[in-house]
């Protein structure tokens, strides 16, 4: 009997060193540094049409290919591009409701959430949300799942699907290494219009506010990010509805390490109750059979044995 | 002189079937091989420029698209499929039913190869696969379900390793190994469905982060609940599918009482899985209802809603039940065989069809993408024949014929 018990309480210590690794998340919560630095785009300022300097300084400071970057070439518009591992980021072109004349340029990449889908979806924690604002990745541990581009609510993520080798996963940095020496990220940098602002993220949610309210009819009232899936470092203000401009407008405001949460703390409620009910199942099952078999037949030789022996019945 | 001829009886007797070389060799040429010599052809190849040019080179996967068939089909549905041996080893170790004993074996032995080609096509799919044990050592993500599933993967992989010990050290002829290996069956079998339960339902809650791209009616809270349910439903089916087939083939290792009793197995499988079928049906819509969610039914969406539960749910399970009240193991198979058709359908609309349901770029898998699935499952199914014609596990073992394990 006292073997048996003794070694229940083994399994039990496995089950729990298993479920340690899922309850320690609750630490994990990326609560927000609050110094850290976001950017705000207007798009009522961008005027894509033989610009893309941001997207060719990005390139640059990335250490992209310039190969086939033609900044007057204006037929890229023609197409929604999304970004991908040569580009983190791209300009794209939407018709204009309001004013049919001046077609909407909206340039997108990582939004740079405040509680980043991608890094609480990554087994091997490849993403930081740095004090400093950007969200950065680690290809140093990567497998390359790619569970991080299915959980980004902005699908921003790209990967090396033509590299065999050394494949990683590609999105702007927001130029976390500008940021450290002291330097603004480059497309913020090289915008002629200004229409990309680099500051703290709560200077630049009252720079917004401050817009909207100074000019009313040129902005619609809500800044993209301040609370979608949660806050995001990144900012957009709009003349239109941003639905009209390729931003997804389901995604709430809760963070979305949130939606796992629930699914997480119950793995510990089953690894402590499933072996004591399984447990349960099988002295109750094997004590039916000893019934049935009746007194004589009864071979206990498993209280010998020790636990897990069970198997002396036909 | 003489270990050396020992070691040659060994070969010819445990690998060779008892034959020299050259008759094995001969004995090999066979139709079904030959099937199975033309996929390897061109299997081999496209691993070949997998490894070599990447992942893009041979699959319709993209940066809006990142999972496709191999998720869909090798991982969820084969993990899925696999579930036959936690589920038996329940019903016989845990709960005692004692008549479903001589699948045991056979279901313990699909669901290690299950997980382990499992793991063989998700080396297709990870960027760099060499690093697959880095979650396990390198560093840990505890936020992410899919910590969860590969930590839970890799140590079920190791408990069902363990439970198929017995097979293999009788093979062996290691007396005292196996009854060590018998030993641990109970507490083997608790940890595995401890795991089972966890990961099965994990690879549901994986797309709770996908909340935006998937569909309503397939996006749910509780979808781990669905993911699990349905995965014993389709465990309890392939185990029917499968030793269907094993009998079948295997024929002359099993004998003639047990072909009668498999049809008896078969009808109590039939039955178990058509109430468990009936049941997820049941939670189907009450994810439905939950969210409210009945405005989208008379969408197109809607319509691959309706065909899945309908079509592949409620009707495979009336099928089974009325199969076995009629006592016609033949239609269970039937029914069986379409549960797990709609299972992997099931799998493949949440991972491939409902996902991103609403971009303009869709996915559709490359031919070498079904190429690579055809060959892990080929690979799977010669292994499984490979052991199964040495190995004790739907014959007893002429030493062990009395033991019930
Ligand atoms: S936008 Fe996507 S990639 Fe960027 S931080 Fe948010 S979840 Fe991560
Ligand atoms: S692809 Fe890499 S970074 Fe993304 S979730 Fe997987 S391991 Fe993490």
């Amino acid at each position: 009997m006292s073997l048996k018990r003794r070694d229940f309480l083994k399994l039990s210590t496995a089950a729990a060193c298993l479920g340690v690794t899922s309850t320690a998340h609750g630490m994990e919560d990326f609560k927000g540094w609050p110094d850290r630095y976001g950017m705000l785009t207007d798009t009522t300022l961008c005027i894509g049409a033989n610009c893309r300097r941001c997207e060719e300084a990005c390139k640059k400071t990335n250490k992209r290919s310039l190969e086939g970057l033609n900044l007057s070439d204006n037929s890229v518009f023609d197409h929604q591009r999304r970004t991908d591992p040569n580009s983190y980021t791209v300009v794209n072109r939407f018709a204009n409701r309001e004013d049919p004349e001046n077609p909407i340029y909206v340039k997108k990449q990582c939004m740079h959430c405040n509680e980043p889908a991608c890094a609480s979806a990554c087994l091997v924690r490849a993403f930081t949300k740095t004090p400093e604002g950007p969200v950065l990745y680690n290809k140093d541990v990567c497998i390359g799942c790619r569970y991080c581009m299915l959980a980004c609510p902005f699908r921003m993520p790209t990967y090396d699907y033509f590299d065999a080798f050394s494949p990683e996963v590609r999105k702007c940095t927001m130029c976390h290494d500008r940021i450290i020496e002291g330097k603004i990220p480059a497309c913020a940098d090289v915008c002629p219009k200004e229409a990309i602002t680099f500051g703290k993220r709560s200077d630049l949610i009252l720079l917004a506010r401050e817009k909207i309210r100074h000019d009313p009819d040129r902005y619609q009232q809500h800044i993209y990010g301040e609370e979608e899936v949660g806050g995001t470092s990144w900012l957009y203000l709009a003349g239109t509805d941003f639905t009209n401009i390729g931003f997804a407008n389901n995604l709430g405001s809760t963070p979305y390490p949130e939606f796992t949460r629930g699914f997480l703390s119950a793995v510990p409620i089953v690894l402590t109750v499933w072996p004591v009910m399984l447990t349960g199942f099988w002295k109750f099952s094997k004590a039916r059979e000893r019934q049935e078999a009746g007194p004589e037949t009864d071979t206990t030789v498993d209280d010998e044995k020790g636990w897990g022996d069970g198997y002396r019945h036909e | 002189m003489a270990t050396v001829m020992n070691k040659d009886s060994w070969v010819t007797e445990k690998l060779l079937l008892g034959m020299s070389l050259p008759d094995y060799l001969r004995s090999l040429l066979t139709p079904f091989n030959f099937i199975i010599a033309a996929i390897l052809a061109v299997g081999i190849p496209i691993t070949w420029i997998r490894f070599t040019q990447g992942i893009g080179a041979i699959s319709n996967l993209s940066d809006n698209n990142p999972w496709g068939l191999w998720i869909g089909v090798d991982v969820l549905s084969g993990v899925a499929l696999a579930a036959g041996g936690f589920t038996m080893g329940t019903a016989v170790y845990l709960f005692g039913m004692k008549k479903y004993k001589p699948i045991v074996r056979p279901a313990i032995l699909t669901g290690f190869l299950g997980y382990f080609f499992v793991v063989i096509g998700l080396c297709y799919d990870l960027g760099r696969p060499w690093r697959l044990p880095y979650p396990m050592f390198v560093s840990y993500g505890v936020t992410s379900v899919m910590f969860l599933v590969g930590w839970h993967v890799a140590t079920y992989l190791t408990v069902q390793f363990f439970e198929f010990c017995p097979a293999l050290f009788e093979w062996l002829g290691w007396k005292n190994w196996r009854k060590w290996s018998v030993r641990i069956t109970i507490g083997a079998t608790i940890f595995g469905v401890i795991l089972s339960t966890l990961h099965q339902s994990a690879l549901g809650a994986l797309f709770l982060m996908a909340g935006a791209k998937l569909h309503p009616l397939w996006y749910s809270p509780f979808i781990p609940v669905f993911f699990f349910i349905s995965a014993i439903c389709a465990g309890m089916t392939m185990v029917i599918f499968e030793s269907t087939l094993s009998h079948r083939i295997f024929g002359d290792q099993v004998s003639h009482a047990d072909h009668k009793r498999l049809d008896d197995i078969t009808l109590g499988l039939g039955q178990g899985a058509s109430a468990l079928l009936f049941t997820y049906f049941c939670l189907k819509w009450i994810g439905v209802a939950h969210d409210n969610n009945w405005h989208y039914l008379s969408t197109e969406m809607g319509n691959w809603f309706l065909l899945e539960v309908f079509g592949f749910v409620l009707a495979p399970s009336l099928l089974m039940f009325w199969a076995s009240r009629r006592q016609s193991p033949g239609m269970v198979r039937v029914g069986a065989t379409w549960a797990i058709l709609g299972i992997i359908f099931n799998r493949v609309i949440v991972s491939m069809i409902a996902l991103n349901w609403d971009q303009v770029d869709r996915y559709i898998p490359h031919w070498m993408e079904f190429g690579v699935t055809i060959t892990v499952i080929t690979i799977g199914v010669l292994t499984f024949r490979f052991i199964v014609n040495r190995m004790p596990i739907l014959r007893k073992h002429p030493a062990y014929v009395d033991d019930d394990h």
